[in-house]
This record gives structure tokens, C-alpha cells and sequence, in this order.
């Protein structure tokens, strides 16, 4: 439960702490933290338009995409301290299965509108999706190795940091944790969620016939997954760092806040990748993934 | 007289804004005409301004102004036709840059060009000839094939730009073919040239052919009703309206970059450049009461002296400005993200663009030396020898590079010749002028160098007096067919940078 909430504070000012962020470093006042769920409060109380070329499965995939986030954020954790709402041997997998069920619908959905351009992004998103699904198993894969668990709960409480080898994995697991994030919530350098030009969109285009309501929870999942993967990353970091339960806390909701300032920091300074290399700048994630993996064979020494 | 092409007596030539009669000009057999404008075009260094008909004394008069850059001359040719339904030998069939004129004159006359690639309507002008063809059965180029599949943006695009149809042919995310269908606009700009019969109406109308080249259009037709009208103004004006292009240049082509970084979601660039135009164009608005400059350039005089106040005031801005500009400058293309998505992006060769009339930046950003400033100077550019820059790899890049380079050169322009201004103490002729007494049965062109490129206005008098026929030709005219060829092969999400990166007009195609 403990968890639960911590990630809706997290989620509440994470879309805005990135704009802040994003506003500041290129010399701009800003908005005010909460801007973002102003927009989606007033997305909210409009109504939804349906084209007459969609099916039941666009009006619903909105709903289900959120269902399927809030599932997963179910099972996530609160450091060693308290287990999620769900939680079960092997609920890593329904996790990533959860949250990949929901973005089915999404693409389905798309393709539902029978336009040429939200075909093509969710094409695009099925493609990235795909790509990134081993880096995130081989990442959790490792901390299943070196816990000897397989439940959330488990594995992050068990997960020992014996040595500054450890560290290291920690390291590279939050820089790729950060990386999927940043996939999955099409931001850069993957996708760019501020353009306006549909023939560059990956997710943005998808969303393109969405209006009102649906939108609305549509952005507000999206604020959520971030939260959820700033959840993961807090629970990598701060059980090994044997903080008090309110100390924990607070830590988790400040692992939350330098997340967001982080994404606002590597958006500002580069440009977004030409969408040939995306793929190959995905699959190195997996490279990257699998050296920590071997890593962690080393450290267990089962080889 | 033109030495180098004036030998048979089959042309004549003249100077920018200059008039001629039209009687001087020589009417030609439709053969001869052919040979002579396929000869003279085999030169690089010479390019069609604007090759247009009009119905003259019951026939259909026909106008070739190609402009011959080294020798600094306009060449006019013309014939005439009595039947406007017999086939001519198309010239574009020779140099392709000349289909979208004889395109022009099938849509608006009807006269068939044999051996043209394919006459398609070009912008659905109100007094077409064929009132059969509309808008929404244009012609499209189609390729079949299981795999491949057609994406069709706009008319109606995101964001707040104006209505133009892109049809792509993609295999997958690969363009292979990109056609642009255009006339979504159409105002009937020329018509009106001639229905409004104040000068002020006029300039109004020049002001508004395209909204971001305000001074360049204006400047076109104000020295074109000067020659018209015997007006000669005083050099202090003409340096005045030159600063006005020169800023007008600067702070499209900073904004342009700021885009540039926007399409590619370089957020540091995007925000900067955006802040770095505001000056500029604040400048303006302080100077001329609107920030595009219009109200700024009025023929025979101005309303808006640049007083030494003003300089001061533009010395400043521009002085921090150029500090600015240039390290922001420095760091976008330097930025290796940033140049990943600039590179080799939708290039174009210089023969591409020299086969299809490329000009102003266009031809720039690939090598080929086209600038009125520098082929057809004007005003105070006749005393400043000007340089174009040049580019060769054609790429988004390229495109991108000759902006700030245009911008470093324009500073340096306006500051010389805001020296020029304060060696000279006599003020500048105050009061535009109301009414123009225009020379009768006279033919004038008048080129002006836009940010876009060559723009170009050419007035037929009749013998009243009163203008009978007003052409006039925005850059981008030849300058989209560009944009396509830059499209084949590139990924279909390349599009929008390099749509960007051309920024061309479709209200000044569409007129």
C-alpha cells in the first residue's frame, strides 16, 4: 500500500518537474509544478470523439492500457519493507507481461482508426517494444540471480550488496533502468513527445485520435509508468542502503524527483536520433544488459 | 545592349529595374524563339526569371525573361501565337527548369507544350482555361506493387502552417517518390494587381503575396513602379531599403534555425534561436510599426526614415546579437546529435538543382552561384559587390549552414552601410509618392533578392497607361520540385526537418 502511494506522489510531480527542468535549463520561466494535471483535468472533463471507422477496441484500449499499468504498479514494492499488493513467486514476468498487454491494446487501438499515420506508429512502438523487452528481462534476471528469488518483494530484500562489484551492477542496472524508461515512455532520444510533426511520432501519433477523457488517462498513464520505473530504480538503490523506514521513504520519493530532473537534463542538450538508429541504440541496451548479466555470474561465481 | 547575345537582333536586354517598350522587343517565329532560349539556357550562368503568356491585341503574347548573371543583364524574349490550341515544342523538354512555366501557361491558357514530361495543373488559378480540372482530381504519379504503400499528409497539417498536399510513396519507412500538390491558396494575386488601381492598394497586395518575405515582394514591385514611373530615388532610401531586406533576411533565417533545432528536438537550439529573432523583429516594429516590415517600403519614398536614434538603437542589437548568435551557432553544428540528423540528410546535387532551376538558397546550399544581389544588384547592392555564399553538399546540413553564414554576411552588410548613411547628412525623401503616372505600352522587371531566393515582378502597360498584366514569380516556384528529389531514399520521418530546412512558401506559389 506504502508503495502504492508513493508512486502516485512520484507520478504527481514527475511530468512537471521535467517541464520545470526542461524550462530552466533553456532560460525559460516555466510552468508551475502542476501544470500538466491542470491540462489533463481539463482533458478530462470533455468528452470523447469517436470516428465512425473505430471499433469497441479504441474505446476501451485507453481504459485497459491504464488498468494495465495500475496492475503492474500492484506488485511493485516498497524497498525490504513492505511487499505489493500482489505479490507472488515469478510476478516479475506478469509485471512486464501486465504492461505489455496494455500497450497491445494501445497498438490495436491505432490501428483500429484505420489511418495511415497511426499505423505507421504503432509499428514503430511494436518494433521498440520488442527490441527493449530483453534489456529489461536481462536486467531483472540478474537481480534474480544474485537474490535466488523470483517474487518482487523477495528479490529487492534479498538482494545483498556485498562488495563494490555489486555497486557496480547497481550502476549499470539504474543507467539501463533509466534508458528503458525514457523507451517506453517515448521521450528522447527515441521519440520527441513535444513535436508536432505526426510523420516523426512514434507514440505521440498513436494517440492522435484520442480525445477528451481518454486522453486524459492516456497522459495520466504515462505519468504513472514513469513513477513505476522511478519505483524499480528506488527499490534497486535504497534497501542496500539500510535507511529507517521514513528515511526510505523520503528516499524514494527523492530517487523520484532527481529521476525527473534527470530525463529534463538529457533532453535538453541533444538532439533526437535519426529513427534508423533507434533499433541499434536499443539493442545495445541489451549488450550493455548482458555484459552486467555475466557480471553477476562472476559474482555468484557460478561459472 | 548585351554583346554576348545581342547579335542577331532576336533579343533584347535590359537592366533590372529598367523599362522598355514593348515594341522593342523583338516578336519571334515560335522555332526561332525555341532554338534561342535552348541556347542561351545551355549556360549555367544564365537562368529563366519568368516565361509567361498573356492575351495581347487578341493574340497570346508570350515573355521569356531569362536573367544572364555574369553579364549582369535581363534578357527578353517573346512571341506570339493566334491559336492557342496548336501544339508548341515544349522547351522544358531541353532544360527541365522551364516545366513549371509552360505548365503554368498550359493550366492558364490551354496551349499544349509537345515533348513537356507531364503538364499537371499547378495552382487551379481562378481563370484557368479548363474549368473542368479541380483540385481534387489532380493527377497523382502512382506506382503499383503489394509492398509498397502511399501516406498522404494535409492539406490541413498540425501546427499552425499553410495547406499544401504531400503524397509519399513508401516502401516501408523509405520514400520512394514524394509529389507536392499545391494551389490550396490560391488568391488571385495577380488578377488583383490590376483590379486595384491605388498605389497604396498595390503595395498592400505586394506586402501580402507571401507574409515572411513582406519587404522582399514589396521592394520588388515599389522599384517596379519606379521604372515604370520615371522615379529615381535618392541613395540614402535605397541604403534604407537594403538594411530593412538584409534584417528582414536575418530574423526569418533565425527562426528558421530555431526550427531547425525544434524538428529535431535540440531544445537548448530551439529556444535561443527563437529568443534571438525577437530583437530583431522588435527592431522593426519599432522603426516601421509592424514587425514584418510592412508599411516600411513605399514607392518614391518612406514614411519611416531610419533616424540616427534608430541606428543607434540597431547598432546595439545588432552587436549583441552577433555575440549570441554566434555561440549558439557554433554549438548546434558542432553537436554531434545534432549533426547526425543534419548530415548527408536529403541531399540534392548541384546538377539537380541547376537541371531544375534552383534558386536563392536553394541553389546555394548546392553549389551554384545563384543571388540576384550578386546577378541582378539592385538598389544600394550596384555599389557593394556582393559574394553569395556557396555550399555544395546539398544537405540539410548545407541548407542549414547557409543560414548562418547569410546571417554573419547580412551583419556585416548592414553595418557597412549604416556608415554609408552617416557620411550623409541630407535626409531622406520624406513623403512617398500618391499617384505614378506610368509609362504607356511598356514592359519593366524588377528582381529583388528574398531570404527564400529571386523574386521577381515583371508590369505590362497598355497604352492608357493602367497596368494590363502583372506577373509575378515567388522562389519557391522552382524550389519545391527541389524538395521532392531531396526525398528519395530517405526515411519518411526525415521529411519534416527537411521540409524545414527548405521553407518554402505556398501562398507565394499558390498567388
Amino acid at each position: 500500500m506504502i508503495s502504492l502511494l508513493l508512486i502516485f506522489i512520484g507520478a504527481l510531480i514527475f511530468p512537471g518537474l521535467i517541464s520545470i527542468t526542461k524550462a530552466k535549463l533553456s532560460g525559460k520561466k516555466g510552468p508551475g509544478i502542476f501544470q500538466p494535471y491542470k491540462d489533463i483535468l481539463r482533458l478530462l472533463k470533455k468528452g470523447s470523439v469517436y470516428s465512425s471507422t473505430t471499433s469497441f477496441v479504441f474505446q476501451v484500449a485507453p481504459i485497459i492500457y491504464m488498468a494495465s499499468v495500475l496492475g503492474a504498479i500492484l506488485m511493485i514494492p516498497f524497498g525490504n519493507f513492505k511487499q505489493g499488493l500482489i505479490s507472488f513467486e515469478g510476478d516479475f514476468l506478469m509485471f512486464a507481461y501486465m504492461l505489455a498487454f496494455g500497450k497491445f491494446l494501445m497498438i490495436i487501438s491505432a490501428l483500429d482508426t484505420g489511418s495511415g499515420f497511426e499505423g505507421m506508429g504503432a509499428n514503430r512502438e511494436a518494433l521498440y517494444s520488442m527490441l527493449v523487452e530483453p534489456a529489461f528481462f536481462i536486467v531483472l534476471s540478474s537481480v534474480v540471480m544474485l537474490s535466488g528469488y523470483t517474487s518482487f518483494y523477495e528479490m529487492f530484500t534479498h538482494f545483498h550488496v556485498e562488495n563494490y562489484v555489486s555497486w557496480l551492477y547497481v550502476a549499470i542496472s539504474v543507467y539501463l533502468l533509466i534508458q528503458i524508461t525514457l523507451i517506453e515512455n517515448s521521450r528522447l532520444p527515441v521519440d520527441d513527445p513535444k513535436t508536432h510533426l505526426e510523420l516523426t511520432m512514434v507514440h505521440e501519433v498513436m494517440v492522435l485520435d484520442n480525445s477528451g477523457f481518454d486522453l486524459g488517462l492516456i497522459q495520466i498513464t504515462g505519468a504513472l509508468k514513469f513513477a513505476m520505473f522511478g519505483a524499480l530504480i528506488g527499490n534497486l538503490v535504497i534497501p542496500p542502503m539500510h535507511l529507517g523506514f521514513e528515511l526510505s521513504a523520503l528516499a524514494f520519493v527523492v530517487i523520484q524527483a532527481l529521476f525527473a530532473i534527470t530525463v529534463g537534463f538529457m533532453e535538453s542538450f541533444r538532439a533526437r536520433l535519426k529513427m534508423i538508429y533507434n533499433p541499434q541504440f536499443i539493442l545495445t541496451l541489451s549488450g550493455i544488459a548482458l555484459i552486467a548479466f555475466f557480471a553477476v555470474f562472476f559474482i555468484t561465481k557460478t561459472i | 545592349m548585351n554583346k554576348k547575345y545581342n547579335t542577331s537582333g532576336r533579343l533584347t536586354s535590359i537592366k533590372n529595374q529598367q523599362k522598355i517598350s514593348l515594341k522593342d522587343i523583338p516578336v519571334l517565329e515560335y522555332e526561332v524563339f525555341y532554338q534561342e532560349v535552348v541556347q542561351i539556357l545551355e549556360d549555367v550562368n544564365n537562368h529563366c526569371l519568368s516565361y509567361y503568356a498573356f492575351p495581347f491585341d487578341n493574340k497570346l503574347k508570350f515573355i521569356c525573361a531569362i536573367s544572364a548573371d555574369e553579364e549582369k543583364e535581363i534578357l527578353l524574349l517573346s512571341h506570339e501565337l493566334e491559336k492557342p490550341d496548336l501544339p508548341l515544342k515544349s522547351i522544358a523538354g531541353q532544360h527541365l527548369a522551364m516545366h513549371i512555366f509552360e505548365r503554368e501557361i498550359h493550366e492558364n491558357h490551354g496551349v499544349p507544350f509537345e515533348g513537356h514530361p507531364w503538364l499537371k495543373p499547378v495552382r487551379y488559378a481562378f481563370n484557368r482555361k479548363d474549368r473542368k480540372k479541380m483540385i481534387n482530381n489532380y493527377p497523382f504519379y502512382k506506382i503499383g506493387g503489394n509492398e509498397l504503400h502511399e501516406v498522404g499528409v494535409g492539406p490541413i497539417h498540425a501546427g499552425v502552417i499553410e495547406p499544401g498536399h504531400f503524397r509519399f510513396l513508401c516502401n516501408g519507412e523509405t520514400v520512394l517518390h514524394l509529389e507536392i500538390q499545391l494551389g490550396w491558396q490560391h488568391r488571385g494575386v495577380e488578377a488583383l494587381f490590376l483590379e486595384k488601381k491605388k498605389l497604396l492598394q498595390r503595395n498592400l497586395l505586394a506586402e501580402s503575396i507571401a507574409g515572411d518575405t513582406a519587404i522582399g515582394h514589396n521592394l520588388a514591385f515599389c522599384q517596379l513602379a519606379e521604372a515604370l514611373g520615371d522615379i529615381t530615388v535618392d541613395k540614402n532610401l535605397e541604403i534604407e531599403r537594403v538594411i530593412a531586406l538584409e534584417l528582414e533576411r536575418m530574423a526569418i533565417h533565425t527562426g528558421d534555425l530555431s526550427a531547425f533545432c525544434t524538428d529535431v528536438a535540440y531544445q537548448l537550439g530551439s529556444a535561443v534561436f527563437g529568443a534571438l529573432r525577437t530583437p530583431l523583429i522588435n527592431f522593426t516594429q519599432a522603426w516601421s510599426g509592424n514587425r514584418f516590415g510592412k508599411g516600411l517600403i513605399r514607392v518614391g519614398g518612406t514614411n519611416y526614415p531610419l533616424t540616427q536614434e534608430l541606428q543607434q538603437k540597431l547598432k546595439g542589437i545588432l552587436n549583441d546579437f552577433e555575440k549570441k548568435f554566434t555561440e549558439i551557432a557554433e554549438r548546434t553544428f558542432n553537436l554531434p546529435s545534432v549533426l547526425k540528423r543534419f548530415e548527408s540528410i536529403g541531399a540534392v546535387s548541384t546538377r539537380q538543382v541547376s537541371l531544375l532551376g534552383g534558386v536563392g538558397m536553394v541553389a546555394k546550399m548546392a553549389g551554384l552561384k545563384r543571388d540576384s544581389r550578386y546577378g541582378q544588384p539592385f538598389g544600394a547592392y550596384r555599389d557593394l559587390k556582393h559574394e553569395p555564399v556557396l555550399l555544395g553538399s546539398g544537405d540539410v546540413y548545407a541548407r542549414g549552414m547557409v543560414r548562418k553564414l547569410e546571417v554573419e554576411q547580412s551583419l556585416v552588410i548592414i553595418r557597412n552601410l549604416m556608415e554609408k548613411l552617416n557620411a550623409r547628412v541630407a535626409p531622406t525623401q520624406p513623403v512617398p509618392a500618391a499617384n505614378l503616372k506610368w509609362a504607356g505600352e511598356s514592359i519593366a522587371v524588377s528582381v529583388t533578392e528574398g531570404w527564400r531566393g529571386e523574386v521577381c515582378h515583371i508590369a505590362v502597360t497598355d497604352k492608357q497607361g493602367e497596368i494590363s498584366h502583372y506577373k509575378v514569380k515567388d522562389p519557391s516556384m522552382h524550389n519545391w520540385k527541389s524538395l521532392e528529389l531531396s526525398l528519395r531514399d530517405l526515411e519518411i520521418s526525415d521529411f519534416p526537418i527537411n521540409n524545414k530546412s527548405y521553407d518554402l512558401s505556398y501562398c507565394g506559389h499558390d498567388l
